[in-house]
């Protein structure tokens, strides 16, 4: 499903060099959730970014479904990401000018492959059926996050990647999410890799990685 | 595809939920295309006029053959050079008067009549012996049969003496152009056997081949041009119209560049979004594009309607300037071309893409992952001002460049372009100079703010405020310059106007009938002979004018520079004074000479203002000119009068004389008429002067409501922390006020600048004269006065909101949800 091979970025200022990652590496098989933690700065997000082709390594490689997708020119990875990866990101990132159906097909309808049953289903699991008219600025936080997650999954990709998904909710709310992530997860198929401050939510899904100083452990 | 088409919808949906950014963006469109189509149909209009009356009748499309000394010459010629195998047509023209309205009567001879100026066809469309045959036929422009109030058949007389022949209306023929068989041209216009002109068909010969006289007359060959007559004395009119409706449409993509910057900003989460969930940069910058290509054309195609109307509500007022300054004949109905549809579109679409040029360049360089950060802004925007300065800077000394090395009407303006361009870009780097300087003397936490946080909305505003800044000093150097020249015109009639009363008598007999009639009278001061003939040199036309020897002449006249005896030689035949005009185009100043024909030669001895008239002229002792061109007709005569006796002598005339308003006219009624041809022709100027102040008003109304909501942020934790709505709302008017205070008194002494250039570089280039700079305090006074109340009432909208905004709206500002 995928597979990190001694992965490496670093990011230049003018004062100096960050080596944010060196030579990272790991792997995560269909429908297991991986949690990856680690302190502030320590390279979970940028790896997260690296693996969905939304940046550059300096070296390395990722290989999503048994192709390597590492040096991808943009329009490939773009269609990689359209049809392969569902992205959940701390800041929910909808489009507010979309309602929330439009917003739960928005992804599909790009890749191509809209299925109306799974819609439905992502709907009624998200507790979103009720809220398919509203905009994005009419619902709550968690309802956004649940909204995002839809959209993710909707397409049913081989892989969801989420940074932080729970970053802006409260512990309920935090929970009742990392709890639907789980169960869709399972019943699609796809493999998860979080990253996460929160232990606790950590230690509820399959597996757990920790980043420091640049390396997983 | 289909992928594209959902990108292009959730693009799309922005606007939905955005209508007031959607509305603004097309009024920016809207604005941009209309000015700048409503002036181009008028200029098209004018070209096409001047086109069609050339084009039938000889204008300069073809080569002709003219009598460099006199008006008309004899036909004989004509014959002489036909049977030397020439192919030449001869055409009579004169200016005549019918049912109170000047017009050009042609006479023409059909069938030698050269196939490029299309006449023959003109002819033929009726009926060739009916043209030639008695009664014959007067071809005339349907929409001049409607002016005139004439139904066809009818004939009117001309000059209130000879009977035209049956009217005939001819659609292809310009408006205000009779044309008739030129025998009975020469018989109506009592010129038996004389001709204005040879017209030359296609051939293979040139002037070198032409003898030496013909008939006994020394014809010069007038070489085609691409250009007519008419064409090139309305060039600089037509100009200026241009650089109007080029300003507006500058004015208006401001107002396009602010929305879609704005836009841009707003939709950048949700296009990172797109590229995060597998949108291609390629893809993405493609709907892009075609999602602003199908606004422009939207906005296009409203903003070509509305040009449409503008340019038919102005239309009379171009029409009565073309006619009062060059006697050109405007149609009185729009009638447009698909090109003008198709440039007009491609404006707006080429103005929407160059005004959203920094915006696609930044999406296409858009980071994924790039995260704001409040320094990093801070820092980009310093950098963006630095090279801002630096580029006004630039701008400055490219003006000044083409200022000392530039020598066309062109440059002038590519002068007054880098001059408003330069300022325009300095102006956010001055406005925040003056920022900071006021943030250092700031005491008190919200004082301190108040500066800090307009500094923050510059950049927001700064487009808003180039554009009022560009509007306004527009206006104010219009402005100056039309009132220095209304002044100067103004003293410069009560000069040219030395005579109590006007008479232009019908002809010779009536003319020596007149004289007889005005030398038994004891009300009459003095009767002032005037004559004026017409010739080329240096292949303009030039007029001679020639004035009695009178004291009225001496005192009144407006000499610009003259030689200390110019008088006493001028009017000893050897000498003569030159307009302004004439002066700067053959380069000729007081001591110069000046060979008017083969056997004449002047001193100049002095140089005086003739500002409106487009050719240039020469005043030269009247006994000289009739000397000289004893042809010259002598009808016209000005009158000294007392004043009481004026109205007496007016009435008696017109009564014994039956002369009629274009014969007869005193100095008042003449002023009056000048005055009123003046101010019809800066009518147009006046009311593009006053869109385009609207667009910049309307700019800064939509930059404040569309940065209104994005404020609410900076706005809210004031209103927490214990400031009123109201006293918020009181703040953001301060700021908005302040900062087009600020830019209002820059816009005046950069108002005086381009009045400078306009009345130092353009005027010269345009019109030939200068005139003396002056300055309108009261006047400045006023514009800034309209400048404030127009920032007023752009601010207050979006202050009025906030005043009243519910405080839920506010405290969603810090709800978590957000």
């Amino acid at each position: 499903m995928l597979k990190v091979v001694n992965l490496s970025k670093s990011y230049r200022s003018a004062q100096e060099t960050v080596e944010v990652l060196r030579g990272v590496g790991l792997a995560v098989a269909p429908g297991e959730s991986v949690a990856l933690t680690g302190e502030s700065g320590s390279g979970k997000s940028t790896l997260l970014h690296l693996i969905a082709g939304l940046d550059q390594a300096d070296g390395g490689e990722v290989w999503i479904e048994g192709a390597c997708v590492t040096g991808l020119p943009d329009v490939r990875r773009a269609a990689l990401r359209r049809a392969r990866l569902g992205l959940v990101f701390q800041q929910f990132n909808l489009v507010p000018s979309l309602s929330v159906a439009d917003n739960l097909v928005f992804q599909a309808r790009l890749a191509g492959r809209s299925d109306p049953a799974w819609l439905a289903e992502l709907s009624a699991r998200l507790g979103l059926d009720a809220l398919l008219k509203r905009y994005p600025e009419q619902l709550s936080g968690g309802q956004q996050q649940r909204l995002a997650i839809g959209r993710a999954l909707a397409v049913k990709p081989a892989l969801l990647l989420a940074d932080e998904p729970t970053g802006n909710l409260d512990e309920v709310t935090a929970d009742e999410v990392v709890g639907l992530l789980r169960d869709l997860v399972a019943r699609s198929g796809c493999g998860l890799l979080m990253v996460t401050h929160s232990t606790r939510l950590a230690l509820r899904l399959d597996r757990r990685l920790h980043l420091r100083g640049g390396r997983l452990t | 595809m289909r992928r594209a088409l959902w990108v292009l919808a959730v693009l799309l949906s922005h606007w939905r939920r955005h209508p007031l950014q959607l509305a603004t963006l097309l009024v920016g469109l809207i604005a941009a295309t209309a000015l700048w189509s409503g002036v181009q149909a008028l200029n098209q209009q004018a070209r096409t006029s001047y086109d069609r009356a050339a084009a039938l009748f000889g204008g300069t499309r073809v080569a002709m053959l003219i009598d460099p000394a006199h008006a008309t010459f004899p036909q004989a010629a004509f014959i002489e050079l036909r049977r030397a195998g020439w192919p030449v047509s001869p055409v009579l023209e004169q200016r005549v008067e019918v049912g109170g309205r000047a017009l050009r009567l042609i006479g023409i001879e059909p069938v030698t009549m050269p196939a490029e100026t299309a006449a023959g066809a003109a002819v033929g469309r009726g009926d060739l012996h009916a043209f030639v045959a008695p009664p014959g036929r007067t071809l005339i422009a349907p929409e001049t049969l409607r002016d005139l109030g004439l139904r066809p058949g009818a004939t009117p007389r001309i000059d209130r003496s000879a009977e035209l022949p049956p009217l005939q209306p001819q659609p292809q023929l310009a408006p205000g152009v009779l044309i008739v068989d030129i025998g009975m041209a020469q018989r109506v216009l009592d010129r038996p056997g004389l001709v204005s002109r040879l017209l030359v068909g296609h051939t293979t010969r040139n002037a070198a081949e032409l003898p030496e006289t013909v008939a006994g007359t020394h014809l010069q060959w007038v070489a085609p041009d691409g250009e007519t007559d008419l064409a090139r004395l309305t060039d600089s009119f037509h100009l200026n119209l241009t650089a109007f409706g080029l300003l507006s449409f500058l004015v208006g993509l401001f107002i396009v560049n602010s929305a879609i910057g704005l836009a841009f900003e707003q939709r950048r989460p949700t296009l990172r979004t797109l590229r995060a969930c597998g949108v291609s940069v390629r893809l993405l910058n493609v709907v892009v594009v075609a999602e602003l290509v199908f606004l422009a054309l939207v906005g296009g195609l409203v903003g070509l309607v509305c040009g449409y109307v503008i340019a038919a509500a102005l239309l009379p007022d171009v029409a009565a300037s073309l006619r009062g300054l060059y006697g050109a004949q405007l149609p009185g109905a729009l009638a447009l071309q698909p090109r003008w549809w198709l440039a007009g579109i491609a404006m707006s679409v080429g103005g929407a893409l160059a005004a959203a040029t920094a915006s696609l360049v930044r999406m296409a360089r858009l980071p994924l992952l790039a995260a704001a950060q409040p320094d990093a802004w801070r820092q980009a925007q310093r950098r963006w001002l630095s090279r801002q300065g630096a580029l006004a800077a630039l701008m400055l000394i490219a003006a000044g460049g083409v200022l000392l090395f530039g020598d066309s009407l062109l440059a002038g303006f590519a002068v007054l372009a880098a001059l408003l361009l330069a300022a325009a870009l300095a102006l956010p780097v001055v406005l925040d100079g003056a920022l900071q300087l006021a943030a250092k003397g700031a005491r008190g936490a919200l004082s301190a703010w108040f500066w800090a946080d307009s500094r923050q909305q510059l950049p927001g505003l700064s487009l808003a405020l180039m554009a009022l800044l560009l509007a306004l000093a527009v206006n104010v150097g219009v402005g100056t310059m039309v009132r220095s020249f209304s002044v100067t015109f103004t003293r410069w009639l009560d000069g040219r106007l030395a005579a109590d009363i006007y008479v232009s008598a019908a002809n010779e007999t009536q003319a020596a009938e007149i004289r007889r009639w005005l030398a038994a009278r004891d009300d009459i001061g003095a009767v002032l002979p005037g004559a004026r003939t017409e010739i080329r040199i240096g292949g303009a036309p030039v007029q001679i004018m020639g004035v009695a020897d009178h004291a009225t002449y001496r005192d009144n006249w407006p000499l610009l520079r003259a030689a200390a005896d110019g008088w006493d030689r001028m009017h000893r035949g050897g000498a003569a004074f030159v307009s302004e005009q004439l002066s700067r185009r053959l380069h000729l100043g007081v001591g110069d000479r000046l060979r008017i024909d083969d056997d004449w030669s002047v001193d100049v001895v002095g140089v005086y203002g003739d500002y409106g008239n487009p050719k240039g002229q020469l005043a030269v002792d009247i006994d000289a000119l009739l000397r000289h061109f004893p042809e010259t007709p002598q009808t016209r005569f000005g009158l000294l009068v007392a004043p009481e006796h004026i109205a007496g002598v007016l009435a008696a005339l017109r009564e014994k004389f039956h002369l009629d308003a274009r014969q007869l006219a005193d100095q008042a009624t003449v002023k009056a008429e000048s005055k009123r041809i003046f101010n019809r022709t800066f009518a147009v100027t006046a009311a593009l002067n006053t869109f385009t102040l609207g667009v910049a008003g309307v700019a800064l109304l939509t930059s404040l409501m569309t940065l209104s909501g994005s404020r609410l942020p900076q706005l809210a934790p004031l209103w927490a922390i214990g400031l009123t709505r109201r006293r918020l709302a009181a703040i953001e008017l301060m700021k908005t006020m302040a900062v087009a205070c600020v830019t209002a008194l820059l816009a005046l002494p950069l108002g005086l600048v381009v009045a400078w250039c306009l009345i130092a570089v353009v005027n010269i280039k345009a019109f030939g004269w200068r005139l003396p700079f002056q300055v309108f305090p009261a006047q400045l006074l006023e514009l800034l006065g309209v400048a404030m109340v127009a920032a007023l009432l752009a601010t207050l909208p979006p202050v009025l909101r906030l005043a009243r905004m519910q405080p839920a709206t506010l405290i969603r500002i810090f709800a978590n949800e957000r």
